[in-house]
C-alpha cells in the first residue's frame, strides 16, 4: 500500500518534469470556437507544431455565451493564455485600450491583409493594429437548383430578375418563394438589409460616407433598401411574423422553400442536411454590369496577450498566422469561414471556393453598424433589427425607418467633419 | 418567580437557531438588493471608475427620450401582462378549484394533470407552445382549417397587436395550477356545518358559493393576487424564451424583466451597464414594493372571519 502510494508519487513527479526535461515553450490560446477544437488540434496545431518542435500549443475554448465575462476575468487575474481568439470592433478595441492585448501593427505578416480585412481591429485613428485577421463571413442567396431546374428558372443577376424569380415560384404555387421569417429580427436586418444594402449604398464608399457624417439613414439608398425588403413580404412563409431562425432554416433544406437569404456560413450544416443540389447567388444588382457590393464581414481575429509569458513563441505563430499556408489550412478546415488574407488559396469546397471567388468579381463591405456606430443609446444595431422587421411586418413604412434610424443616431453620433 | 428569571435571561438558542438562516439570507439576498440600490446612484467613467451621480441615472431612466419610451412601455406591457393572469389566471384557477371540490370522479388525476404545466421547464412550455402556434408546423392552423375556421388564424407570437396577449395566455395556462391549488385548499377548509347551515336555510349552490364560500375565500384571494403581481413584475424567462431579449416586434412584448436583462447585459453590440441595469432593477423593487403595500392597507381593512 505505503509503496503503491510512493510509486505514484513518484509517477506524478516524473509526468510534471517532463515538459522541463523538453525545453518546450507551451502556448494556449483562448477561444469562443469551440465547435473549432478538433480541427484546431488534429489540423491546423501539429502543422505549426512539425515546423517549430520546440513549440507546444494548446486550444483551449470556453462556451461562447460566457467567453467575454471569463476571458475579462482572466485576463484581470493574469491567468490567461498567450493567444487570444478577438471579437471584432469594440469588445476587443476595449481590451487594447486597457492594455490587455499587444499592439501587432509591425508584425511582419500584417502586409497580407487589405485595409477591410484589418478594420475590426484596428484603433479608431487607424495607427495601431492589435490582431492577426482571420476569417470573415460572406452574405449571399443559396438556392435549389432542383426547384430552379423543375421551373426552368434562371438564376437572377439583377433586382427585376429576382422579383420575376420570386413571381414565378409564388404562381407555381408548390414551393414557398423565399425561405425567411422576422421573428427573430435579425434576420431582416443581417440577412435581408445588411445582405443587399451595399448595392445600394456602395459598399465601404457608403459606409464610410455614414461615419464620416455625410451620408444618412433617411437617404434614398437606405430608404430603397428597406422598399426592396417590404417587397418581400409576399414571397415569404404564410405567418412569416411568427417564422423563426431555426424555422426558415427546416423550410429551405426540406426542399419546401426555393430561396435562402443568408451567408457562407450555413455551409456545413446545409451539404449535411439538404438533398438536393444547392447552388448559391450574389445580391442582385440594378441592371447588368453594375458593380456587385458584398458583405464580406470580418468576424474573427488572434490577438496576443500584451502581458504573455513566452511572447516571442507567441509572436512566431502569430506570424505563421498570416502566412498563406494557415490561410489555405483555414478556410478549408471551415468552410463557409474564409481567411481575410490577400493569398490567393483554393478551397476545396465547391460552394466554398464559389463564395470566395466572389472576392474576386465584387467589391467587400462589412456590415454598417458594426464599427463604431453601435456604441451610443440608442444601440444602432439593435434598432437595425428593430425597423427592418418592423418594415417587412408591414407595420413601419421604409421612409419612417430611415427617418427613425437616423433620428437615433444624430442623438449621440457627432462625427469629425 | 421561575418564569420572571427565565424571562430576563437572554435567549441565547434564537441566536442558535435563527443565525444561519439570517446569515445566509443577509449574504445572498439583503446584501445585493442592497448594493444594487446603492449602484443605481452611480455611473461608471470612460477609464471604468465608479462615480455618485445623485438621481442623475433616474432622471434619465423617466425623462430621457431614448430612455423613458423603453420605461414607460414596459411598465405598461407589464401591467397588461398582469391584467391578464388577474382576469384570466386566477379566476380559471378558483373556477376549476370550485369543480374539484364537488366529487367529481377523477378528482386527483384532473388535479395532477392541471397543475403539471407549473413544474415544466419554461423552455420546454415556449418551445411547445410556439410549435402549437406555428403557421408553418403547428396543429393549430390544421385544427382551424378542419373545423372551417383556417381564415381565423393569425400568427398571434409575431403581430404587434396580439403578441403580448399571446405570452401572457401561455404564462397563465403554464402557472394557472397554484392559484387552483390555493383556492382548493382554502375551499376545503371551510367547515361543512357553515355549508350545511346554509342549505338547510334554503340557499341555492350559486348562493351558498358566492354568500358563504367567497367571503370566506377572500384572504385567499388577496393572497394570489400579491403573489400574482409580484411574480408578473418579475417575470422574465418566458418572453425571452419565446421572443429574445428585444422582446420584438417592436418592443411590443417588452416589459420590465425583459428591459433590465438588455440594460444590464447587453445585447449583441450593445455593451451592458450595470448601473442603468441597477436603475432598472431598483424600479422594479419600488412598483413591487408598492404593490405589496397596498395589498397590506386593503388586508388591514378586510372584515376576516374566525372559523
Amino acid at each position: 500500500m505505503k509503496r503503491g502510494l510512493i510509486l505514484a508519487l513518484a509517477m506524478v513527479l516524473v509526468v510534471c518534469a517532463l515538459p522541463v526535461f523538453a525545453q518546450k515553450v507551451t502556448l494556449t490560446i483562448e477561444s469562443w470556437r469551440n465547435d473549432d477544437l478538433s480541427i484546431w488540434s488534429d489540423q491546423i496545431i501539429p502543422v505549426f507544431e512539425k515546423q517549430n518542435p520546440d513549440i507546444h500549443v494548446v486550444f483551449a475554448p470556453t462556451a461562447p455565451a460566457e467567453y467575454n465575462g471569463v476571458l475579462n476575468t482572466k485576463l484581470q487575474g493574469g491567468t490567461a493564455g498567450e493567444l487570444i481568439t478577438a471579437r471584432p470592433f469594440d469588445a476587443s478595441l476595449q481590451l487594447f485600450q486597457q492594455h490587455y492585448l499587444a499592439d501587432l501593427t509591425n508584425l511582419p505578416g500584417m502586409k497580407n491583409f487589405s485595409p477591410v480585412a484589418k478594420s475590426a481591429w484596428i484603433t479608431d485613428d487607424g495607427k495601431s493594429v492589435f490582431a492577426v485577421p482571420m476569417a470573415s463571413v460572406i452574405h449571399g442567396f443559396f438556392y435549389n437548383k432542383d426547384i430552379f431546374d423543375q421551373l426552368k428558372l434562371k438564376v437572377p443577376v439583377t433586382k427585376a430578375e429576382f422579383m420575376a424569380v420570386l413571381a414565378a415560384i409564388k404562381k407555381d404555387g408548390r414551393y414557398i418563394p423565399l425561405a425567411m421569417g422576422t421573428s427573430d429580427m435579425w434576420e431582416a436586418a443581417t440577412m435581408g438589409f445588411q445582405n443587399i444594402g451595399p448595392n445600394n449604398w456602395k459598399g465601404e464608399n457608403g459606409r464610410a460616407a455614414l461615419l464620416k457624417g455625410k451620408a444618412k439613414f433617411s437617404d434614398p439608398a437606405y430608404v430603397k433598401t428597406w422598399t426592396e425588403l417590404a417587397s418581400w413580404a409576399p414571397y415569404m412563409p404564410p405567418g412569416f411574423q411568427s417564422v423563426k431562425y431555426p424555422d426558415s432554416q427546416q423550410l429551405f433544406t426540406l426542399g419546401k422553400a426555393a430561396i435562402y437569404p443568408t451567408g457562407s456560413w450555413e455551409i456545413s450544416q446545409f451539404e449535411k442536411d439538404a438533398t438536393f443540389k444547392l447552388g448559391i447567388f450574389k445580391p442582385p444588382v440594378e441592371k447588368r454590369g453594375d458593380p456587385v457590393y458584398i458583405s464580406d464581414h470580418t468576424d474573427i481575429a488572434m490577438g496576443m496577450n500584451a502581458n504573455a509569458k513566452n511572447a516571442d513563441a507567441a509572436k512566431k505563430f502569430l506570424q505563421w498566422m498570416t502566412t498563406p499556408e494557415f490561410a489555405a489550412l483555414y478556410s478549408n478546415a471551415l468552410p463557409g469561414f474564409f481567411t481575410l488574407s490577400n493569398a490567393k488559396i483554393s478551397l476545396k469546397n465547391p460552394l466554398a471556393n464559389e463564395f470566395l471567388s466572389w472576392r474576386g468579381t465584387s467589391r467587400s463591405t462589412i456590415r454598417n453598424s458594426y464599427q463604431i456606430l453601435s456604441r451610443g443609446t440608442p444601440n444602432l444595431e439593435n434598432e437595425l433589427w428593430r425597423v427592418s422587421a418592423a418594415v417587412i411586418n408591414g407595420t413601419m413604412t421604409p421612409v419612417q425607418a430611415g427617418k427613425e434610424i437616423q433620428d437615433g443616431l444624430s442623438k449621440w453620433y457627432k462625427p469629425a467633419m | 418567580m421561575l418564569d420572571v428569571t427565565h424571562a430576563k435571561r437572554f435567549p441565547v438558542y434564537l441566536i442558535v437557531f435563527l443565525g444561519p438562516a439570517v446569515a445566509v439570507y443577509t449574504l445572498f439576498m439583503i446584501y445585493p438588493l442592497l448594493d444594487s440600490l446603492r449602484l443605481s446612484f452611480f455611473t461608471t467613467t470612460q477609464d471604468n471608475r465608479e462615480v455618485f451621480n445623485g438621481v442623475g441615472n433616474f432622471r434619465i431612466l423617466l425623462g430621457d427620450s431614448n430612455w423613458a419610451p423603453r420605461f414607460w412601455g414596459a411598465l405598461k406591457n407589464n401591467l397588461i401582462f398582469f391584467c391578464v393572469h388577474m382576469l384570466v389566471q386566477n379566476p380559471v384557477g378558483l373556477l376549476i378549484a370550485a369543480l374539484l371540490v364537488g366529487n367529481v370522479r377523477g378528482r386527483v388525476f384532473y388535479r395532477t394533470v392541471l397543475f403539471m404545466p407549473t413544474v415544466l421547464s419554461v423552455v420546454i412550455i415556449g418551445f411547445i407552445w410556439q410549435l402549437i402556434l406555428s403557421p408553418l408546423w403547428g396543429v393549430t392552423p390544421s385544427i382551424l382549417k378542419a373545423v372551417g375556421l383556417g381564415s381565423l388564424f393569425q400568427p398571434w407570437l409575431g403581430l404587434s397587436r396580439s403578441a403580448l396577449v399571446t405570452v401572457a395566455l401561455i404564462s397563465v395556462w403554464q402557472f394557472v395550477g397554484i392559484p387552483m391549488i390555493l383556492f382548493y385548499t382554502a375551499l376545503i377548509g371551510i367547515p361543512d356545518e357553515l355549508l350545511e347551515a346554509s342549505r338547510v336555510d334554503g340557499a341555492t349552490k350559486l348562493q351558498v358559493f358566492w354568500r358563504i364560500k367567497f367571503p370566506l375565500l377572500l384572504p385567499m384571494v388577496g393572497i394570489v393576487g400579491v403573489l400574482t403581481f409580484v411574480g408578473n413584475f418579475n417575470a422574465f424567462d418566458l418572453i425571452y424564451t419565446m421572443k429574445g431579449a428585444l422582446a420584438g416586434p417592436d418592443f411590443s412584448t417588452d416589459i420590465m424583466g425583459t428591459l433590465f436583462y438588455r440594460t444590464f447585459f447587453g445585447q449583441q453590440l450593445q455593451m451592458g451597464n450595470p448601473t442603468m441595469g441597477a436603475t432598472v432593477a431598483t424600479m422594479m423593487f419600488l412598483v413591487i414594493a408598492l404593490g405589496v403595500c397596498l395589498y397590506t392597507l386593503w388586508r388591514r381593512r378586510l372584515q376576516t372571519y374566525q372559523l
